[in-house]
């Protein structure tokens, strides 16, 4: 047991191989960096994806190994995008001003700057004047420290007065609904101070960077997505293997049981949501520069219950199983709801996959609820029974396998 | 000598339903003792008070030297303070192997941060085998405790007890299911916790009892009906009436 880690968690190696792969292929054959097979718009999307792989790894550390299933997730996940955003958004209408002021005969003030960047904000809700939340918005560093920091809070509040007065199951599903709802009903509002239901716009575009262009602007992106992904594997992985990893396990399992043993169940309830909320919200602000948009609609309660597929599709309670599931449920749904699907006719109907894609989901969700609930990641299971023990040699791993999986999406 | 435990006056009600009856119940440092009782005596619901799973209505539960109280402590914060329990259906974690069961539950510091860290050193691993030596599980160590016989089963809650070195361990039926042979070797294991620590054993089974051979406290609808030896108890007569005479 004294042996290294990755020794005793091969699975993490082969991702990190897999991943290594993958990023390394997007490049050679991009648009800025390559052979420009795929587009730019693509490599968005793919960077995208593995920002949504990351934030289903903070969903199977909860869920898969703690047993909490969070249907709240997406609230995390979008205040890190607007965290990143409120600063985007700032500097970039800044710079615009500035600009544009400096053809004027006097230099401007501060405070004409500002006045100005509020004007240009806030002028789609009819303010012009910078409401307090916007209050570090001029500041990468202080933003940043928001990314973390916000979620963080904010699950930590949550998680206290949930777990301490044992809500759990279906009641506390019922929490982080009410909590994903609230949250979003609030930015709805104009006198929310994020722009109504405009969101946060052009996030795309970094300030200053204007000349590098958006191809590599998104490889960028998507590098940073690949080590943000790679990072929270190995955290995460780092986190459920040892005696931790036991503890969350039984707690999962028969939390009453882990109490009896002496463990402050709640404690470890607290640190694992908040850890959680605290990657979902660095997945968030690295997925809503690729977007270039956010609006309170991306913290709809149906948001998180789609995380929550994604990972039981993937199987939870095995990392790699959380990261398959939502590489490969939303390519296919941006695949199908993006109008490519070819419509299939069944003699006088017509299935139009826009339409039909979440039926299919919401029935693929039943049948491997029913039928495989270890999801796509209990296949690799077949092929470890199938082989001997003994790796060595043995060169398609679990993760290597991931990877066909999400190439054939490509 | 003062009591280990000492339970004095404690009511628990559901319902209306009196399920503990002014019960009062004291136990010393190193005792074994047998709690037996008819179906509904209340015998798990006294564990429950003791380990904080259950408020009683009134009453006190005072425990070590000197004595502080236990009501109002979380399940967790009196299992550190020594207290152990095993659950009348066995209850281990089978999603994980027999090793991890009991590297859980060895006394270590129990807050997230301290376990995050944890790497077992080699004393732990040593401890772990010798632990499952006791419990006659050398051999599984690697399989997962799900696919463990349902005797094995019990034997690996027992030396989980056993692993957090509790002063006084409550055993809730820990021979039911069993066969013959296994009985015998669990009324082992129990004696010989009971010659470092307290025992309490609740128990249906009258041989299973008499051959623990120690003091047997009579419950019955949520007080106690008599205590003493197991000669003694047998012979008392509202015993006979509620519990052996059926
Ligand atoms: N949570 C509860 N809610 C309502 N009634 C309860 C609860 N727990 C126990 N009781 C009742 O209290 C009484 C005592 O139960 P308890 O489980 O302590 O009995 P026991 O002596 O352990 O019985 P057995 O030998 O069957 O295990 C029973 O009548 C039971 O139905
Ligand atoms: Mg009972």
């Amino acid at each position: 047991m004294s042996r290294s880690f990755i020794a005793r968690n091969p699975s993490v190696l082969w991702f990190l191989l897999a991943l290594a792969v993958f990023t390394l292929g997007v490049t050679v054959l991009a648009e800025a960096t390559g052979l420009g097979l795929v587009s730019t718009s693509f490599v968005k999307t793919l960077g995208k994806t593995l920002c949504l792989c990351l934030v289903a790894i903070a969903m199977d550390l909860v869920w898969g190994y703690c047993g909490i299933l969070s249907l709240g997730h997406m609230a995390f996940f979008a205040i890190g995008g607007y965290a990143i955003g409120m600063w985007l958004m700032y500097a970039r209408t800044r710079l615009i001003v500035t600009e544009s002021l400096a053809a004027a005969p006097l230099p401007p003030t501060p405070d004409e700057i500002t006045d100005g960047i509020a004007a240009q904000i806030f002028g789609v809700v009819g303010a012009s004047e910078f409401p307090p939340i916007w209050a570090f918005a001029h500041s990468l560093p202080l933003q940043l420290a928001a990314v973390v920091l916000v979620p963080g809070l904010l699950a930590l509040v949550f998680s206290w007065f949930a777990f301490r007065s044992r809500v759990t199951g279906v009641y506390l599903s019922i929490l982080t609904q009410a909590m994903t709802l609230a949250l979003s009903l609030y930015l709805f509002q104009n006198d929310s101070g994020l722009r109504g239901n405009n969101g946060l716009s052009g996030l795309q575009n970094l300030p200053g960077l204007e000349a590098v262009g958006q191809p590599v602007l998104s490889m960028a992106f998507f590098w940073a997505s690949a080590l943000a992904l790679a990072a929270g594997y190995v955290l995460a992985s780092w986190v459920v293997s040892g005696k931790f990893g036991s503890v969350l396990r039984g707690i999962r399992d028969d939390e009453a049981r882990v109490r009896f043993l002496g463990y402050p169940v709640e404690t470890y309830k607290l640190f694992i949501f908040t850890l959680s909320a605290v990657i979902a919200g660095i997945a968030g602000a690295l997925y809503y520069p690729q977007a270039g948009i956010i609006n309170p609609a991306e913290l709809a309660p149906i948001a998180s219950i789609y995380l929550a597929v994604w990972v039981a599709i993937g199987g939870r309670g095995r990392l790699y199983g959380a990261v398959i599931g939502a590489a490969f449920v939303s390519l296919l749904s941006t695949w199908f709801t993006g109008g490519q699907a070819p419509d299939l006719v069944l003699g006088p109907v017509r299935i139009q996959w826009v339409d039909w894609w979440t039926v299919l989901l919401g029935l693929s969700f039943v049948a491997v609820t029913l039928f495989a609930p270890k999801g796509i990641g209990g296949l690799f299971d077949l092929v470890r029974l199938r082989r001997a023990p003994d790796r060595h040699g043995a060169d398609l791993g679990p993760d290597t396998g991931a990877l066909r999986e999400r190439e054939a999406e490509t | 000598m003062s009591a280990l435990l000492e339970v004095s006056g404690v009511s628990v009600s559901f319902d209306g339903f009196k399920a503990l009856n002014n019960l009062s119940f004291s136990i010393n440092e190193r005792e074994l003792r047998a709690v037996i009782g008819p179906n509904g005596a209340g015998k798990t619901t006294f564990m429950d008070v003791v380990t904080g799973k259950t408020r009683p209505d009134q009453g006190r539960v005072s425990w070590g030297e000197p004595p502080v109280s236990l009501l109002g402590r979380s399940e967790s914060a009196i299992a550190v303070a020594g207290i152990g329990r095993k659950f009348q259906r066995p209850t281990v974690f089978e999603d994980q192997s027999v090793a991890d069961n009991l590297m859980m539950a060895l006394k270590k510091p129990r807050g997230p941060l301290s376990v995050l860290l944890f790497r077992p050193a080699s004393e732990d691993l040593d401890r772990v085998a010798e632990l499952a030596d006791t419990i006659g599980l050398s051999t599984q160590l690697s399989r997962k405790a799900g696919e463990l016989s349902h005797g094995q089963k019990q034997w690996l809650e027992i030396g989980m007890l056993l692993a957090q070195e509790p002063r006084l361990l409550l055993v809730d039926e820990p021979a039911a299911g069993m066969t013959t042979a296994e009985r015998e070797k669990t009324t082992d294991l129990l004696r010989a916790a009971a010659q470092s620590r307290a025992v309490v054993v609740v128990e249906h089974d009258m041989d299973f009892v008499r051959r623990l051979d120690c003091r047997v406290t009579v419950l019955h609808e949520g007080s106690v009906l008599a205590e003493g030896s197991i000669d003694h108890v047998t012979r008392n007569e509202s015993v006979i009436e509620v519990y052996l005479g059926r």
